[in-house]
């Protein structure tokens, strides 16, 4: 969810509670002070008629309203002290200028009691009340608005203040979805007056830097272990190789310089293979281009084409797409390349192998003599199926990193007595 | 043909002269960086093999140098860093190869005498023996003006003998050319095998005056008659 989207929705949710809140507590309280000024009102009527009352001398009993707002009945003396001044709440039939005809309306009617020359009398006085309904309906529909009004408002401030002020953070931010360790040159800069903007700004510039400290160390470390061991390597083998020179055909001795030779050139493969991994695993291959796999695909073919036929192993290449890929084209051959060597060696004499290259995936699929693999460990460092094939067991581990990085999706399976690979391009 | 190696670690450079003297080569050493610089200064080499780790300095500085007096068209690095960002610094500031250790001494061979060639020849390469004749350019290979046709595989790897005549390669060696970086299959060896059987045939039934010996069964070695 976006910033703002995440701004609007608490504001409305909290600012729709302060208004529901606000609207309830207003009625009360206008309801509240409506009455009291009515009440006030009746007192007042009250005061009046029995002050008009009191110099006649005869009482006219009044029995209901429909000529006057009051009415007055003789009780006796006991009723008559039981009765304190009491407002209600009550409805009455009355006809407004807006009615058609009488309706029940709401009142306030006080009831109270007084003497009059020793005889008791019932006082009820009304007053006609604010329609509650009518009330609540008008707040109702204020408060809706001011709400919507409000929300809107608060969009167009949002949409306004963000994209003003968070400028910078989103510079920053595309700035750091593009920088790439090792190959882009220049740290993510922007330019803001914010302290907060500054402050991420300079963690991110820290960070970034300390990391590229390291990953240039790292790369020291590969350059100067690749060193160290290639040397002395260069020593022994060449020096062998002198020797084999030297040797006579004869000398029963040379068997075994030969096996330490190759034990040699063995341990050089594996070093070889060892730093390539390192390398990939640091992304130290970032030259990505777009990469034409089938051109990939035909190279690789072409290289091992004398191999294959050698082996009287058949390659076929079925294209149903031309499928371009965003990645390093060394790294490229390397997978392709790979994957096909594999699987030409471990073939049988007659055998094939079917390459199929669709919208976004490749599939290297060729027969042979062993069983399913294990799909689970096959890609795994050091892991061989067959032992003595004088091997790495880095091939497969290679194609997994390089996989990897790109976050492209390396898998086996056993298909039809068939070994498959296959490569999905897509990004997981 | 004088040589001039630069490299830090006595044992290689003593490897590396030993085999070039065996091809008849005039072979210079220089371990450091200082003592490289001033023999660089002082002589005239026909190819230089630089490190381009020194005690001293960067090799790279030297092949500097070399580039600023016009010298540096025959410099091979030879480095144990397989970095592409000083491969691609060196060949830029003119070296001609770069070979990163360790490498097969009939490799450095091969390319050394692919340097000389390019300088002697001015371009042409022709490669030639008693009645045979290897042209790079066009491909092809000529058996008393005859041409013997050979596949992609069988030229390459003529070509390397030819390049290390008298020596002994082994099949590992010519597997790792054939196939470059990635050998690690024994069903080369029987590939080798095979196309060297080819080639024999191909060399015999020509009459051609150089033949393929097989050595203890590990390696080869092209003899002129």
């Amino acid at each position: 969810m976006k910033l703002l989207n995440q701004s609007v929705k608490y504001l409305s949710i909290s600012i729709l509670l302060i208004i529901s809140v606000w609207a309830l507590v207003f009625y009360i309280n206008m309801l509240d002070e409506i009455k009291e000024s009515i009440d006030e009102g009746l007192e007042n009527y009250k005061r009046l008629i029995i002050r008009r009352v009191r110099p006649d001398s005869g009482i006219v009993p009044q029995k209901d309203f429909d000529e006057t707002f009051f009415t007055i009945r003789e009780i006796s003396s006991d009723q008559a002290f039981q009765i304190r001044d009491t407002y209600i709440d009550t409805l009455m039939y009355m006809q407004d200028a807006d009615d058609e005809e009488p309706e029940l309306e709401p009142v306030r009617m006080l009831t109270t009691a007084f003497e009059k020359n020793g005889r008791f009398y019932e006082l009820k006085i009304i007053n006609s009340m604010v329609e509650e309904d009518d009330l609540i309906e008008e707040l109702f529909r204020e408060t809706v608005y001011l709400y919507l009004i409000l929300i809107a408002a608060i969009l167009v401030i949002n949409n306004i203040v963000l994209q003003r002020l968070w400028k910078p953070f989103y510079n920053l931010l595309s700035q750091l979805k593009t920088y790439r360790l090792g190959s882009s040159k220049n740290l993510p800069e922007i330019k803001t007056r914010t302290r907060e903007f500054n402050d991420l700004q300079h963690a991110v510039r820290t960070l970034l830097q300390h990391t590229i400290e390291t990953y240039e160390q790292q790369k020291q470390f590969i350059g100067n272990a690749s060193h160290e061991l290639q040397t002395p390597l260069a020593i022994a083998m060449n020096k062998l190789e002198l020797f084999l020179e030297k040797g006579h055909p004869e000398d029963p001795d040379m068997e075994d310089i030969i096996q330490v030779l190759q034990i040699i050139e063995r341990l050089v493969r594996l070093n070889k293979s060892l730093l390539l991994l390192t390398k990939i695993e640091n992304r130290q291959f970032a030259d990505d281009q777009s990469v034409s796999i089938s051109e990939v695909t035909a190279q690789a073919i072409q290289e091992l084409q004398d191999v294959a036929d050698f082996k009287e192993v058949s390659i076929s290449v079925e294209e149903t797409s031309g499928l371009i890929v965003h990645m390093d084209v060394s790294l490229a051959g390397i997978v392709i390349t790979n994957l096909i060597r594999n699987a030409v060696f471990h073939n049988v004499s007659g055998g094939n192998v079917n390459i199929h290259i669709a919208d976004n995936a490749i599939t290297i699929c060729n027969t042979g003599l062993s069983a399913p693999l294990d799909a689970d460990r096959i890609f795994n460092r050091f892991h061989k199926s067959d032992t003595g094939s004088g091997g790495t067991g880095l091939g497969l581990a290679i194609v997994k990193a390089i996989c990897n990085i790109y976050r492209f999706k390396a898998s086996y399976f056993f298909d039809n007595g068939k070994h498959c690979f296959k490569i999905d391009f897509t990004f997981h | 043909m004088k040589i001039l190696i630069v490299e830090d670690e006595k044992e290689l450079i003593e490897a590396i002269a030993a085999s070039l003297a065996k091809e008849h080569f005039l072979v210079e050493k220089a371990t450091d960086f200082r003592t490289a610089g001033e023999k660089m200064h002082l002589y005239e080499y026909d190819c230089i093999l630089l490190d381009i780790m020194l005690q001293g300095g960067n090799g790279l500085q030297l092949l500097e140098q070399l580039k600023q007096s016009g010298k540096a068209d025959n410099v091979i690095i030879i480095s144990a860093k397989d970095s592409l960002d000083d491969k691609i610094r060196g060949l830029e500031l003119g070296a001609d190869d770069y070979l990163t250790k360790p490498f097969h001494l009939a490799e450095l061979n091969a390319r050394v005498k692919a340097v000389l060639r390019r300088k002697k020849l001015e371009g042409k390469s022709i490669i030639e023996a008693g009645n045979c004749v290897l042209d790079l350019n066009e491909r092809v290979f000529l058996v008393n003006r005859e041409n013997v046709p050979l596949n992609r595989k069988e030229f390459d790897i003529l070509e390397y003998f030819l390049l290390n005549k008298n020596r002994l390669i082994t099949k590992n060696t010519l597997a790792e050319r054939v196939w470059g970086d990635n050998t690690d299959q024994t069903d080369n060896f029987d590939f080798i095998y095979y196309q060297i059987k080819n080639l024999r045939k191909k060399l015999q039934s020509s009459h051609a005056d150089i033949k393929i010996e097989s050595v203890y069964g590990i390696g080869y070695k092209m003899l002129e008659e």
